[in-house]
């Protein structure tokens, strides 16, 4: 199978390089219709590379040493690399379908059209980069193609530029981390291919070994949206154009756990306890502390960003718990926690594409992002109504959603983690099970309020009322990704041997540990998705999940309710009526609950960690001090971490800036003078050195 | 096992829809004579199911599916934990796919739709309702999970069937401090969990302190109907999965057919023993200003953390 990787990666590439030139060079009219389709094809032939490299057999790997000088471009594409490039492919097909029909607010600018194939076949190379240069060149091209897409806008909204910049700066700190890190790795390890490093991390002393994993990790973790580097994420996902949006949350922020994955377990080989509670504990920090904002949200994109913050936590408490029970050499255990971890990226992804599309619809539609203003959808964008559901119910991790699979497997681990002995794993583990639970339960509330507040009830404004459903070929994008969704629920097992053999890519069964995580039956430990569900068996633990069932179920319990009381109803039809409302009357649309009101208990209980600002100004009357003539009462809850942890830093940088400025105060003299002094110092040095 | 197996699920399912109406009324009998009043007859709220079945179904102008599939949902995801809970037997069909963790996420599935019909119907009530359940599921659900987890540890799975058959072999870890502790923290949850005092008050109307009658406010006839029967269900399946995992004795772990009549009149009796109790201390107790159940739910998180601990530390005796 591996043998279709390289034809197909050619053709991804040769389809990115048509589809910039047609969105450079052809008429707006028929260039986002030009560059989506180019761009599916990116996506497709992405996802057909992917399934290849799971398909088994060995790595395809290929050297094109005239490509870049000095290094050479090397690429190779194992089980791992082609999971994460089946999903990125696997996420760039519908939504460049649906980018055919997403124009208007400047997207369809000669330059967001050409870059978009380029960012595009980034996501699908990234994973199969095998050496450092190669590796960091297209970290960095992916970085800046990204950057280019979120600027689509900048004309129209100031905001953007705003994000842009954020993004760059702290997507450029990532990346000097990151070269420090896989440099200094390359350096001590004699060879900068990845197959070099990987022989040579044994030889790296401990001190430089974890240098690298902390730098790579906090460059990798800020991609990923992890707090506390996650301030840009919530900034520049929701300003980008919408199906750039779900690109980046669906499929960029993916790679920062490859990365994490690849360098920690696989270059690296795994380390001690305590890089992987570090790991689990910023994974930890960053599901509750994103899905409390997300809960505090009224601007729907940004929900969904810090949302992404959440999943990706969860993602890395499963990678942290990994790492920490390979530690302590339990192999069957972290497979499992990995796998857990792997198959909620995929599971992400699906309902994260969706719901930033169905998200961006209702943008088209209305031109409004804040849910105070929406509401009533449900009737007039029935169809992105429905996807939006679907999405969310993967999103709140109940069954029958594809996302409550994932954190069950991952729940399971966890719980089965406590047998690892080590007060380490006694301590953290609650906790990190507490932390999952309460992101869940808040993610229940935001979408709850999401989809309630958003698409229900009625509209709060002129603009929502005269909504309109989005074009057929955008429909067909989320269409195509709501089927993703329904299949990851239903059937999880079909990527059984795909996760075992990404795991097992990983080296993490090693050679004290069974040979294949998904061993048969009769082994003594394992687990395995089958067709029916999940079952997992370990020496402590045995139990199994089937979603299908569930549903099954579920339906069937639907059916028998509605067939009864149809059987014992008198009245076969129903009658419309006013609303009640305790006997107030109809009540007008301004009386419903909006998101911020909705959301105002949770922020009460949580008020000590949001620390929201509150503005309360009183006018009296010119008569009296007693009669009031306005009030104006002012809420905000700004990111937290982003006050006290980013904004000191830029002031202290600005207070230097300022000050800098004193030095050059436009006289020549000086500046002879600061010339003069440099070249004395230089002597000084030289002639006190040698 | 398959047999003996389908009567027993089939037997538990319809205990429990025909049990659960029974249970309020017992409860609400119970409130009664304890508060001096004559009390309307444990067969009230069966008679109110009548009446309202009996009555034209509405369709409040400008509510949408969700509204419609509530009832239907909710009813739904509480037969299905009614048939997947090992309340009678632990040798059923069903066995390999009652996970604790599906039991306790299929409820708040019924929660969830339930608070988005709330939210459809657009009125000031509905979504008041939806809120604020919201956010005490949201403070509930890392308490139940931290108890799953306390109480799936000694037996090494989170499968309901074997934790419980573990309980019914082993009755001394069932006096384990772990467990003591996750009784308490779950049974603290089942309270907010099924809308009893002090957290909600199933018997008023009054706006400052509705939480899940403000989302029902607008259901009339048989969607009202299904709502309040899916309530003592949720209300009789709790209580049920209490009693099956901290007394357990009486559940038939065998395929033997004579011991399954006892188990289900042993599960009736114990569900309406705790059901009387719990009406007995209702009676004393006050309703909590909704702001001060995060400290109530706070309090029973903390009681599960340290039952986690306590499973680790003390691992049994």
């Amino acid at each position: 199978m591996s043998g279709l990787v390289g034809p197909a990666l050619a053709t991804a590439t040769g389809l990115a390089g048509v589809g910039a030139v047609a969105g450079a060079f052809t008429l707006e009219r028929v260039r986002p219709a030009l560059v989506g389709v180019a761009t599916a094809g990116v996506g497709v032939a992405g996802l057909t590379a992917g399934l290849a490299a799971l398909g088994g057999g060995a790595p395809w790997s290929a050297s094109l040493p005239d490509l870049l000088p000095l290094a050479g471009v090397h690429l190779t594409v194992d089980a791992l690399s082609g999971l994460f490039m089946a999903v990125s492919g696997a996420v760039v097909a519908p939504v460049a379908l649906y980018g055919i029909g997403y124009t208007g607010h400047g997207v369809s600018a000669r330059g967001t059209q050409a870059v978009l194939p380029v960012f595009a076949a980034t996501l699908l190379l990234v994973p199969a980069a095998s050496s450092v240069s190669s590796f960091l060149l297209l970290w960095e091209l992916m970085a800046v193609t990204s950057l280019l897409l979120v600027l689509a806008e900048h004309r129209s909204r100031a905001a953007v530029r705003d994000a842009g910049v954020w993004y760059a700066v702290m997507t450029h700190l990532g990346l000097v981390a990151l070269l420090i890190a896989l440099a200094l790795f390359a350096a001590r390890a004699g060879g900068e291919t990845f197959p070099a490093l990987r022989a040579g991390a044994g030889e790296v002393p401990p001190a430089v070994r974890s240098t690298v994993f902390v730098l790579a990790v906090a460059a990798f973790a800020s991609k990923a949206g992890t707090v506390p580097l996650h301030a840009w994420l919530p900034r520049a996902h929701p300003q980008a154009p919408s199906h750039v949006s779900a690109l980046m949350s669906a499929a960029m922020v993916n790679l920062g756990v490859y990365g994490v994955i690849r360098v920690g377990f696989d270059l690296l080989g795994g380390g001690p306890r305590w890089w992987w509670l570090v790991l689990l504990t910023a994974g930890a920090v960053s599901a509750v502390y994103g899905m409390l904002q997300a809960a505090m949200a009224t601007d729907v994109k940004q929900l969904l960003a810090y949302s992404t913050s959440e999943n990706m936590g969860l993602v890395l408490i499963g990678a942290g718990a990994a790492g920490m029970f390979a530690a302590a050499g339990e192999h069957p255990l972290a497979a499992l926690a990995l796998a857990a971890a792997l198959l909620h990226v995929v599971n992400h992804a699906a309902f994260k594409a969706l719901l930033f599309c169905a998200a961006g619809s209702v943008l088209r539609a209305t031109g409004v992002r804040d849910l105070d203003a929406l509401g009533g959808l449900r009737a007039r964008m029935p169809v992105t109504a429905g996807l939006f559901a679907v999405g969310a119910l993967g999103a709140v991790a109940l069954p029958p959603g594809n996302g409550f699979v994932s954190e069950w497997l991952l729940l399971e681990s966890l719980v089965h983690g406590l047998g690892v002995p080590g007060t380490a794993s006694a301590v953290t583990l609650p906790l990190a099970v507490a932390a999952i639970a309460l992101s869940a339960g808040l993610a229940a509330a935001t979408f709850v309020k999401a989809l309630g507040v958003g698409f229900f009830a009625r509209p709060r404004g002129a603009e929502a009322a005269s909504a309109r459903e989005s074009p057929p070929v955008m429909l067909a994008g989320m269409g195509l990704l709501a089927a993703g969704c329904v299949a990851l629920a239903l059937v999880p097992g079909t990527l059984a041997g795909g996760l075992s053999d990404a795991v097992a890519a990983t080296g993490l069964t090693g050679p004290d540990g069974p040979s294949d995580p998904s061993g048969p039956a009769g082994s003594d430990a394992g687990w395995a998705l089958s067709d029916g569900g999940v079952d997992i068996r370990l020496d402590r633990l045995a139990t199994t999940l089937s979603p299908l069932w569930v549903a099954v179920a579920l339906a069937v319990a639907i059916l028998a309710v509605a067939t009864a009381t149809r059987l014992l109803t008198r009245h076969p039809r129903r009658v419309g009526a006013e609303l009640w409302d305790c006997g107030g009357g109809a009540p007008s649309a301004r009386m419903q609950y909006t998101a911020t009101s909705f959301a105002e208990p949770l922020q009460r209980v949580f008020d000590d960690v949001l620390a929201p600002e509150q503005d309360v100004d009183v006018t009296p009357t010119r008569e009296s001090a007693y009669l009031v003539e306005r009030v104006r009462f002012q809420r905000r809850i700004p990111d937290r971490i982003e006050y006290r942890l980013y904004r000191p830093v830029l002031a202290a940088l600005a207070g230097v800036g300022a000050s800098a400025r004193k030095l050059a105060n436009g006289s020549v003299h000086r500046y002879l003078g600061y010339g003069f002094s440099g070249l004395v110092a230089v002597l000084l040095v030289l002639a006190v050195t040698r | 096992m398959s047999a003996v197996g389908t009567v027993a699920v089939l037997t538990q399912v319809t205990v429990v829809v025909a049990g659960a109406p029974l249970l309020t009324g017992l409860m609400r009998q119970v409130r009664a004579r304890m508060e001096g009043r004559a009390g309307a007859g444990v067969g009230q709220p069966w008679r109110d199911l009548r009446k309202l079945l009996r009555k034209q179904p509405i369709t409040p102008v400008g509510t949408g599916p969700a509204f419609r599939l509530a009832p239907l949902l909710l009813v739904a995801t509480t037969l299905v934990v009614a048939a997947l809970v090992p309340l009678a037997s632990t040798a059923t069909p069903v066995r390999d796919s009652a996970d604790l963790l599906v039991v306790v996420t299929l409820l708040a599935l019924g929660t969830v739709i339930l608070a988005l019909a709330g939210l459809d119907t657009g009125t000031a009530f509905g979504g008041m309702g939806a809120s604020r359940e919201m956010t005490v599921v949201a403070l509930v659900e890392p308490t139940i999970l931290l108890s799953v987890v306390a109480l799936s540890i000694p037996a090494g799975s989170t499968n309901l069937p074997a934790i419980v058959a573990h309980g019914v072999h082993d009755p001394a870890r069932l006096a384990s401090p772990a467990s003591l502790l996750a009784g308490v923290a779950l049974a603290v949850v089942t309270l907010a969990e099924t809308g009893r005092l002090p957290v909600d008050n199933p018997s008023t109307h009054l706006e400052l302190t509705m939480i899940h009658e403000a989302m029902i406010l607008e259901y009339a006839g048989g969607d009202l109907a299904l709502i309040e029967l899916g309530a003592q269900m949720r209300l009789t399946v709790l209580l049920g999965l209490l009693t099956s995992l901290f007394v357990p004795w009486g559940i038939a772990t065998g395929t033997a057919a004579a011991a399954l009549p006892l188990a289900l009149a042993l599960f009736a009796g114990k569900v309406a023993l705790l059901g009387a109790g719990l009406a007995a201390a209702e009676v004393f107790w006050a309703k909590m200003r909704l702001f001060k159940v995060p400290e109530l739910l706070a309090g029973s998180f903390l009681l599960a953390l340290l039952a986690v601990g306590a499973s680790f530390f003390l691992p049994g005796n």
